[in-house]
C-alpha cells in the first residue's frame, strides 16, 4: 500500500514533547451561542489531534463551525453570547478550558499563535505595523521600545518584505495585500509559537499572491516545526499543503483522512459531493455535480444526520440516528490509518 | 508628461491591429426612432452582438481643494478590444485591480469612457443617449458579485425584481407585473410563494438567484456577470453555475463573466480573455488560453492555482511571481508585466507589445496561435491536463 508509506512521511513530533503527548488535542468540543432565537449549536463534540510539524487542514463551508473551533481553543470567543457547555482543549496534555485567564495569556501568542483572514480589519489602521509587530516582544517578553522595533525589522525581513527598514514606521493601510497578510504572519510567528491556527489566510488574496503566501507558510513551518491548523473551503489549497483533513459539517467532524486518500476515496456522501461539484475538464459543457439544498440552520439542525436532508444516500435511520465517526477498513477488514467516516453508509459510500 | 503622451499615442492606434476582432458594420442612425429600432433588431447566432474597441477609462487624481489640479490618472482601463458573439459566454480572468470590474461597468454605461468605443449591434453606445441608450441599458443587464449588499433589505423580493418594470413599463403592464415576478422566481427555482419575502430571509445562493431573476426581468440579450459565484459557499457554486447555464439556453443569451476562480470560469466560457493592468493579455478559446497559453502571465497564473489533488503536488511546475500588481497609476513603460516577467529584455521596457497573433505561429493551425500580447511569446503547458 503505497498511499499509507506517503502518509508515514509526516515529520515525527518534536523530540522532548511530553512523551508522545499531541501537540494539541481537541475531545469532544461542544460550542453554542444563546440567543434571542433560541441556542445555536456552532459545534457539536469536535475531535481532533495536532502533532508538532504536521499541517491539518480544517475543511468546511461557513456556519459548519470550523472558525468558532479555532477561536474556542484561542481563548478569544465571545462568551457570552458563547458557551463551551463540555469539552476539553488538551495542550501538551493539559486542558486549557480550566486554566486562568492569566495562565491562557501565557500560551495565546507565545505558544499558539493565529493568523485572520482578512489582515486590513485585523490589523489596527492608526498604529504603524512596526509597533504592532513590537508588541508581542514588549508583552511577552518586556524588551524596550526600541528592541522591539529591530525585532520587528528582523521579522519583517524573514517574512521577505523588501525594504523592512524603512517600511517598519509604515502604516496597514500603506502596504498591498499580500503584504498585509505577511505582516500577520510574522506578527504569528514572533515569539516562534508551536502551533499556528490560519483561518482562511488566503482567501482575501489573488491567486498568484495566495501562491507566495503560502510557500513562506510552509517554509517557516518547516523550519520552526510548528503544527498547523489550516482552516479553509477551498479544495485546491489543502491538496497542496495538508497532511491530514478533517472535514465539518454543521458543527461535526463528518470526515477525517489523510490528504492522499480523502481525494483518492472519500468515505461520506458530503465529501464525495464537495470533490464532485469542482468542474473538470471531461465535464466541459455538461452540466456540474451540485449539492442539492441548503447548509442547515445552526438554530434547529437536521435529526440524525445532519447532512441527511441533502444527501442522496439518506435512509430512514439516518433521519433518526446520529451516526458516529466510524473507523473506516478496507473492504477485508484491514483498518485504515487516521481515517473516519460519520456516515452510517461509509462501507458503500467508499467501496462503492 | 511624457510617459503620459506615449500611452495616448498607444491608445490612438487603429482598432485593425487586432486582427481577429471582426470589423464593425456601423450603424448611423439620424433618429432617435431609428436607434431605438436597430437596437431592437435581432442578431443571429454566431454574430458579433457587442464589440468593443480600444475602450478607456482613466480615472483622474486630484489635487487641492477649491481649485482642483489633475496630477495624473489611475489607468483602470487602457486600451481594451475584444468581441462579444451572440449566444456564447466570454470569461475575463484577472487579478484583482486589473480593470476587469470597471470594463463591466462601462459596457453598463454605468461609467463614462475617457475613449475608446463599444458597439451593440453597430451602435456606439458610449455616445447615445436619451431614449435609445435607455433601450441599450433594458438589453444588457447586470449580475453583481456579492448578493448581501447588491440587494435593497427595505424592499420585498417582489418590489427588486419588480423594480425594472417601473423604469421599462413597456416590457410588463402594471396589473401583470406580480405574475411576471412569481415566473421569474420559478424560473431561477425559487418558490413563488415567496414573493413578500424580504432578503435577509434568504441564504446567500437563494439570494444570487434574486440577482439573476432582476438580471432576467427585462429579457436581455446579454448580461454581465461580475463575479456571481466568488460570495458563495462551494457548495452552492455549482447550483448557481448550473443555473446561469440553463438560463443561456433557455432564453439564448450571452454572459460576459467576470471572475478569479479559474475552474469555474474555463467550465462556462467558450472564450477567455486573461486582463493585467488595464490590458487584455491573451485572449482565445477556453483551450487555447488553458493548455496551449502562450504569454507569459496567464502561465504564472494558471501554474498558480491550487489543484484539488494531492498526486499532483510534487509533480507540478509552479510559476510563483515576486512582488504585486504595479499602480495602475503610474504602470511600468512598454509591457506592463515587464517587473515581474521572468523572460523580460530590454525590448520589453522600450515597446509596448500588441494584442496580436505572434509572429511565429501566424498562419499555423496550432492551438498557439492566438492573441497574446507578449514580445517572445512562446507556448507552454503548465496545466498538464
Amino acid at each position: 500500500m503505497t498511499t499509507i508509506e506517503k502518509t508515514d512521511s509526516v515529520p515525527a513530533p518534536r523530540a522532548g514533547g511530553k512523551g508522545g503527548t499531541p501537540l494539541l488535542q481537541v475531545r469532544d468540543l461542544h460550542v453554542e451561542f444563546h440567543t434571542r432565537d433560541g441556542v445555536a449549536k456552532a459545534v457539536n463534540g469536535v475531535n481532533y489531534t495536532v502533532n508538532a510539524g504536521e499541517t491539518l487542514a480544517v475543511l468546511g463551508e461557513s456556519g459548519s463551525g470550523k472558525s468558532v473551533t479555532a477561536q474556542a481553543i484561542m481563548g478569544i470567543l465571545d462568551m457570552p453570547p458563547g458557551k463551551i457547555p463540555q469539552g476539553e482543549i488538551l495542550f501538551h496534555g493539559e486542558d486549557m478550558l480550566k486554566m486562568s485567564g492569566e495562565q491562557r495569556r501565557k500560551i495565546r501568542g507565545r505558544k499558539i499563535a493565529m493568523i485572520f483572514q482578512d489582515a486590513l480589519s485585523s490589523l489596527n489602521p492608526v498604529l504603524s505595523v512596526g509597533y504592532q509587530l513590537g508588541e508581542m516582544f514588549r508583552v511577552h517578553q518586556g524588551l524596550s521600545k526600541k528592541e522591539a522595533k529591530l525585532k520587528a525589522i528582523e521579522l519583517m525581513d524573514r517574512v521577505r518584505i523588501p525594504a523592512a527598514k524603512d517600511r517598519v514606521s509604515d502604516y496597514p493601510h500603506q502596504f498591498s495585500g499580500g503584504m498585509r497578510q505577511r505582516i500577520m504572519i510574522a506578527m504569528a510567528l514572533a515569539l516562534e509559537p508551536e502551533l499556528i491556527i490560519a483561518d482562511e489566510p488566503t482567501t482575501a488574496l489573488d491567486v498568484t499572491v495566495q501562491a507566495q503566501v503560502m510557500d513562506l507558510l510552509a517554509e517557516l513551518q518547516r523550519e520552526y516545526n510548528m503544527g498547523l491548523i489550516l482552516i479553509t473551503h477551498d479544495l485546491g489549497v489543502v491538496a497542496d499543503v495538508a497532511d491530514k483533513i478533517a472535514v465539518m459539517y454543521a458543527g461535526r467532524i463528518v470526515e477525517t483522512a489523510p490528504v492522499h486518500e480523502l481525494y483518492k476515496r472519500p468515505a461520506h456522501p458530503y465529501t464525495r459531493g464537495l470533490l464532485d461539484s469542482i468542474p473538470r475538464l471531461d465535464q466541459k459543457g455538461q452540466e456540474l455535480f451540485a449539492i442539492k439544498g441548503l447548509p442547515p440552520n445552526l438554530l434547529k439542525i437536521p435529526t440524525g444526520c445532519a447532512f441527511n436532508p441533502r444527501c442522496p444516500k439518506a435512509q430512514d435511520i439516518c433521519r433518526t440516528d446520529v451516526p458516529a465517526l466510524h473507523t473506516v477498513t478496507e473492504q477485508d477488514g484491514a483498518e485504515l490509518p487516521g481515517r473516519g467516516s460519520a456516515c452510517h453508509f461509509w462501507k458503500e459510500t467508499i467501496h462503492g | 508628461m511624457a510617459e503620459l503622451k506615449k500611452d495616448d499615442k498607444a491608445v490612438d492606434q487603429p482598432a485593425d491591429a487586432t486582427p481577429n476582432t471582426t470589423e464593425v458594420e456601423k450603424v448611423d442612425a439620424a433618429t432617435a426612432e431609428e436607434a431605438v429600432a436597430a437596437i431592437e433588431a435581432p442578431v443571429e447566432r454566431g454574430e458579433p452582438i457587442l464589440q468593443v474597441r480600444n475602450l478607456v477609462k482613466h480615472f483622474p487624481l486630484t489635487q487641492g481643494i477649491l481649485f482642483k489640479k489633475q496630477v495624473g490618472a489611475v489607468k483602470a482601463v487602457d486600451g481594451v478590444s475584444f468581441d462579444l458573439y451572440q449566444g456564447e459566454t466570454l470569461g475575463i480572468v484577472g487579478e484583482s485591480g486589473c480593470g476587469k470590474s470597471t470594463v463591466a461597468k462601462l459596457l453598463m454605461t454605468l461609467e463614462r469612457a475617457t475613449a475608446g468605443e463599444v458597439f451593440y449591434k453597430g451602435q456606439d453606445i458610449t455616445k447615445l443617449s436619451g431614449r435609445a441608450l435607455k433601450a441599450v441599458r433594458r438589453n444588457i443587464q447586470m449580475v453583481f458579485q456579492d448578493p448581501y449588499t447588491s440587494l435593497n433589505p427595505r424592499m420585498t423580493v417582489g418590489d427588486i425584481i419588480g423594480e425594472p418594470f417601473e423604469i421599462h413599463p413597456e416590457v410588463a403592464p402594471k396589473g401583470d407585473r406580480r405574475r411576471k415576478v412569481q415566473d421569474l422566481l420559478d424560473v431561477v427555482g425559487l418558490n413563488p410563494e415567496y414573493i413578500n419575502r424580504y432578503p435577509h430571509q434568504f441564504s446567500g445562493g437563494q439570494r444570487q438567484r434574486i440577482g439573476i431573476a432582476r438580471g432576467l426581468a427585462l429579457n436581455p440579450e446579454i448580461i454581465i456577470c461580475d463575479e456571481p459565484v466568488s460570495a458563495l459557499d462551494v457548495s452552492v457554486q455549482a447550483q448557481v453555475v448550473n443555473l446561469m447555464e440553463k438560463l443561456q439556453d433557455e432564453f439564448n443569451l450571452s454572459y460576459i463573466f467576470i471572475a478569479h476562480d479559474l475552474s469555474i470560469v474555463r467550465h462556462i466560457s467558450d472564450r477567455v480573455g486573461v486582463m493585467y493592468l488595464g490590458k487584455m493579455a491573451e485572449i482565445g478559446t477556453d483551450s487555447e488560453i488553458y493548455d496551449h497559453p502562450t504569454h507569459p502571465y496567464t502561465q504564472a497564473l494558471l501554474s498558480a492555482v491550487p489543484v484539488p489533488d494531492p498526486d499532483a503536488r510534487d509533480r507540478r511546475e509552479r510559476i510563483i511571481l515576486t512582488g504585486d500588481v504595479p499602480s495602475p497609476a503610474n504602470p511600468p513603460s512598454g509591457c506592463r508585466f515587464r517587473t515581474r516577467c521572468w523572460k523580460a529584455q530590454p525590448k520589453c521596457a522600450e515597446e509596448m507589445p500588441l494584442l496580436a497573433v505572434p509572429e511565429r505561429f501566424k498562419g499555423s493551425d496550432s492551438p498557439a496561435a492566438h492573441e497574446s500580447a507578449c514580445h517572445f511569446a512562446e507556448e507552454k503547458d503548465v496545466v498538464h491536463a
